[in-house]
């Protein structure tokens, strides 16, 4: 007898639908999965029949064959069990088979027959929906990931008994545990840090406002334990709050990667501070099956590269793709996955090696000479803003706290919107985005303001892409004053945060 | 002045750099490398038991030196040309070549100040020398170094931020940076000051021409200033050597329980002249020290500016160059960013390495 139950496949962070094909019939006793499985799909099989019989129901002494289709797609994980005993107890008439109609299953099984959380279920959701399938087992500490999406009735099970019987309609699914996180749209849970906690950087609180204002990738640049990091770590709490397609694709993304324990949708953007020795795949994704690498979990968030001259050059050298397209395409074999990666850059660097400076740096020239190299080397193309992180001198440390992280996210807010009305007829929404060629018509600038453009490039030989980059920034300045027009003063703000590559190289 | 030096002089100092090794046996039994190097050539041709250094002398080639030299981009001037300095043909010793890099105008420079110290020079200390490196820089008196870590290079790097000259002597060749983490410093003394050597360029220092170089330094001051140093501090033998040269010698008093003022407090105890900020150096500069002295004051005044900006000036001026540095006081630091941007579109400041501010010449 045969039987069918429709479940989901991860590809990147995508879902594609599977068919899970169960045929029982009389003859030596064997039961084979077909259909591109890998290790853990097979290894399925034995938690299956474990699985039925702990639970009272019988393993069928039959020929049973397993395919799961489209064949060529290879099916990865251990979400197959459920939807797999739910198709060999319908095969073997053990479920009626009208009750798997228009249902989707996902699921791990333990030998006991209780059903373990599985990654990837808010995509699998969306492909339900995609599908019109109207029903959607999971286990039900994914329930509630599962029910952000709309028109899916989520059905919460426990255990295989307990999914038969919901199926056949004997029992209510489970109440998903209670949510962690608040509910999307609220202004966002209080951020245990707060821009508040950083002592004696009160000055760099308006160049931070402006990088996440206008969504600029930024350049920190101090000796260590200036307190690089710990601005960084708050430049996610003044960012404004993730708007609700954000939020489903952060949880997506975190879901695939297995990060997302709470369940719920997640609302606080993304910090990601991976190590300098990372490896390129590690950073923006890749291995076999592709994974999410860190510019991909940082997605709508914070990606901080701290020590960016200690990275390898091929890290480096793979952050392009991911900084230009806003998305990294991973190609293996005959796979091709596409992870998004729209996040902020936040890269640190001492200012040599040895991280002494000036007079009490101890480096040979080879360290420096290395330093440069990586410094000047493509990622600093995309960063708008450097802003200097010099030790806070005592009395710094002792002075009032700055403006909290709320102040200041508000300002940003309020930029943001300017910005957002401004830039959607060309379908961008931050000015960090503007591209060379838009810069003339949308920063409006007046001439007095290009004019001081204009002396500093024949006086400090700016280049034309610093020209570009200055600009934006003026913009995003203006944005934050509430300024229609791009002001000398705006001008001036952005020039002193401006990244000079000449004076990154010809240092004195 | 290109190469200006005759056969003579640059076999001499062929002859020297040759025989370096010989110099720095015979120095340390005799503990006297300036009597040494007050020798004639055929005493020196002695050191040396096993002749080559005879041979190679004998075979000099003046021309290929006057080339290398070139080569170096180096100019060369010896003792028996009228360009050589006069303040230097006062040493017992004096190099039969000085070697320079750089602005020509070092050799001629007038009344300079030399500021020396400790290489593991303290916080202070480097603050100091580059204070007063700056000081004396703005009133235009040329600041002499040795490029050495700690004291000499903050004095440098100081001096670099004023108008005034700078010129480093070194112990090797005029074109070798030592030591090798100071090559940016030197690169920069290159192309704003002068840098000078009595050995042929290429040429890598003995022990012996630490010392030797000190007694060039001294030589071309008229003011040795020690900034910091030990009791037994290298610093200390070029302020003998300036005292011996009938040059003033001054000291930055420091902490006494600090082991690094040891050597300039006992200076001190001794009667050198106690020396706090450049105005205390020009009391003892006789030519100068009133034409510089308007210099300092006319450049603490600059026309135009607002007061925020000038005030912003000064603080860039006393060696605060981040924003977290300059936002203090009062001052607003959005308005900090446009003023800094302010003053370097008028050419006040210069924006360096990792957006440093400094004042510019």
């Amino acid at each position: 007898m045969l039987a069918r139950v429709a479940s989901f496949a991860i590809v990147g962070v995508e879902s594609r639908r599977v068919w899970v094909e169960a045929d029982v019939r009389p003859g030596l006793p064997a039961f084979t999965v077909v259909g591109l499985a890998d290790t853990a799909v097979r290894e399925a099989r034995e938690r299956v029949r474990a699985a039925l019989v702990n639970s009272g129901f019988e393993f069928p002494l039959k020929r049973i064959t397993i395919n799961l289709a489209p064949a060529y797609l290879r099916k990865i994980g251990p979400g197959f069990d459920l939807p797999l005993a739910l198709a060999v107890l319908a095969a073997s008439e053990q479920l009626a088979a009208g009750t798997l109609t228009g249902c989707a299953v996902m699921g791990e099984l333990s030998l006991s027959g209780t059903v373990a959380p599985v990654r990837g279920v808010l995509a699998t959701a969306e492909g339900a929906r995609r599908h019109g399938l109207a029903r959607l087992v999971v286990p039900v500490a994914r329930a509630r990931e599962a029910a952000l999406v709309p028109g899916v009735s989520v059905l919460g099970v426990v255990s295989l008994p307990h999914a038969v019987a919901v199926l056949r309609g004997a029992e209510p699914p489970a109440d998903p545990p209670p949510a962690r996180e608040p509910a999307p749209g609220s202004a966002g849970p209080i951020p245990e840090i707060d821009l508040s906690d950083v002592r004696g950087h009160n000055a760099l609180i308006p160049a931070l406002e402006t990088a996440a204002a206008g969504g600029h990738n930024l350049l920190l640049h101090g000796p260590p334990g200036t307190g690089k990091t710990m601005l960084a770590r708050r430049l996610v709490t003044i960012l404004p709050p993730l708007d609700p397609t954000e939020a489903l694709e952060v949880t997506r993304v975190h879901s695939v990667a297995g990060l997302h324990a709470a369940g719920g949708l997640v609302s606080t953007r993304p910090f990601r501070s991976p190590h300098h020795t990372i490896s390129a795949s590690g950073l923006v994704g890749g291995g076999s099956p592709p994974a999410p690498g860190e510019a991909t979990l940082a997605h709508c968030g914070v990606l901080f590269l701290d020590e960016l001259s200690e990275f390898s050059r091929s890290s480096l050298e793979a952050m392009r793709q991911p900084l230009e397209d806003g998305r990294v395409v991973i190609v293996r074999g005959q796979r091709v996955v596409t992870f998004p990666t729209r996040f902020m850059l936040v890269a640190a660097t001492n200012p040599c090696p040895c991280g002494g400076g000036g007079d009490a740096c101890r480096c040979t020239a080879a360290d420096l000479a290395r330093h440069r190299r990586r410094l000047s080397g493509p990622l600093l193309d995309r960063i708008d803003l450097s802003v200097p992180v010099g030790r806070p001198s005592a009395a710094a440390l002792h002075s009032e706290a700055g403006p909290s992280s709320r102040e200041v996210r508000e300002r940003v807010v309020s930029a943001r919107e300017r910005q957002a009305h401004r830039l959607a007829p060309v379908g961008l929404t931050c000015n960090a985005q503007l591209p060379a060629g838009l810069l003339r018509d949308l920063v409006a600038a007046t001439p007095e303001a290009l004019r001081t453009l204009g002396a500093l490039h024949d006086r400090e030989g700016l280049s034309a892409r610093g020209h570009g980059r200055v600009l934006r920034v003026a913009r995003t300045v203006a944005d934050l004053a509430g300024s229609d027009r791009v002001e000398t003063e705006h001008v001036e703000e952005a020039a002193a945060l401006r990244i000079d590559h000449a004076a990154m190289v010809a240092a004195v | 002045m290109a190469v200006a030096a005759c056969d003579d002089c640059l076999r001499r100092t062929d002859l020297v750099a040759s025989l370096a090794g010989h110099i720095e046996v015979a120095w340390r039994d005799a503990g006297a490398p300036r009597r040494l190097l007050a020798q004639p050539d055929d005493v020196l041709l002695d050191l040396d038991g096993s002749r080559l250094a005879a041979r190679r002398y004998a075979r000099f080639d003046a021309a290929a030196a006057r080339r290398r030299i070139a080569e170096a981009g180096l100019e060369a001037v010896c003792l028996c040309a009228p360009g050589y300095p006069a303040r230097v043909r006062e040493l017992e010793d004096p190099p039969a070549v000085l070697h320079l890099g750089g602005d020509r105008r070092a050799l001629d420079a007038g009344e300079a100040v030399a500021l020396v110290g400790a290489r593991r020079a303290s916080p202070y200390g480097l603050e100091v020398a580059a204070r007063l490196g700056r000081e004396l820089s703005t009133a235009r008196v040329p600041v002499v170094s040795g490029m050495a870590l700690g004291v000499d290079s903050a004095a440098h790097a100081g001096a670099l931020e004023g108008a005034g000259l700078t010129i480093a002597v070194l112990a090797g060749g005029a074109d070798v940076p030592y030591p090798a983490s100071k090559r940016r410093l030197h690169a920069e003394i290159l192309r704003r000051g002068a840098v000078v050597s009595e050995l042929p360029p290429g040429f890598r220092a003995h022990r012996w021409c630490f010392v030797a170089r000190n007694r060039l330094i001294a030589a071309l001051a008229t003011v040795v200033v020690i900034v910091e140093g030990t009791a037994r501090s290298g610093s200390l033998i070029t302020a003998g050597f300036a005292a011996d040269l009938g040059r003033t010698v001054g000291a930055v008093p420091g902490q006494v329980t600090s082991r690094l003022a040891a050597g300039t407090n006992a200076l001190l105890a001794d009667g050198a002249p106690l020396i706090r900020e450049a105005a205390d150096v020009l009391d003892h500069l006789p030519g100068m020290g009133e034409t510089a002295r308007a210099e300092l004051g006319r450049s603490a005044r600059v026309s135009g500016l607002s007061r925020e900006l000038d005030e912003l000036l000064a603080a860039i001026e006393a060696g605060h160059g981040t924003l977290s540095e300059l936002a203090v006081a009062g001052r607003e630091p959005r308005a900090v960013l446009r003023g800094l941007t302010e003053l370097e579109v008028r050419g006040f400041v210069r924006r360096g390495f990792g957006g440093r501010y400094v004042r510019t010449a």
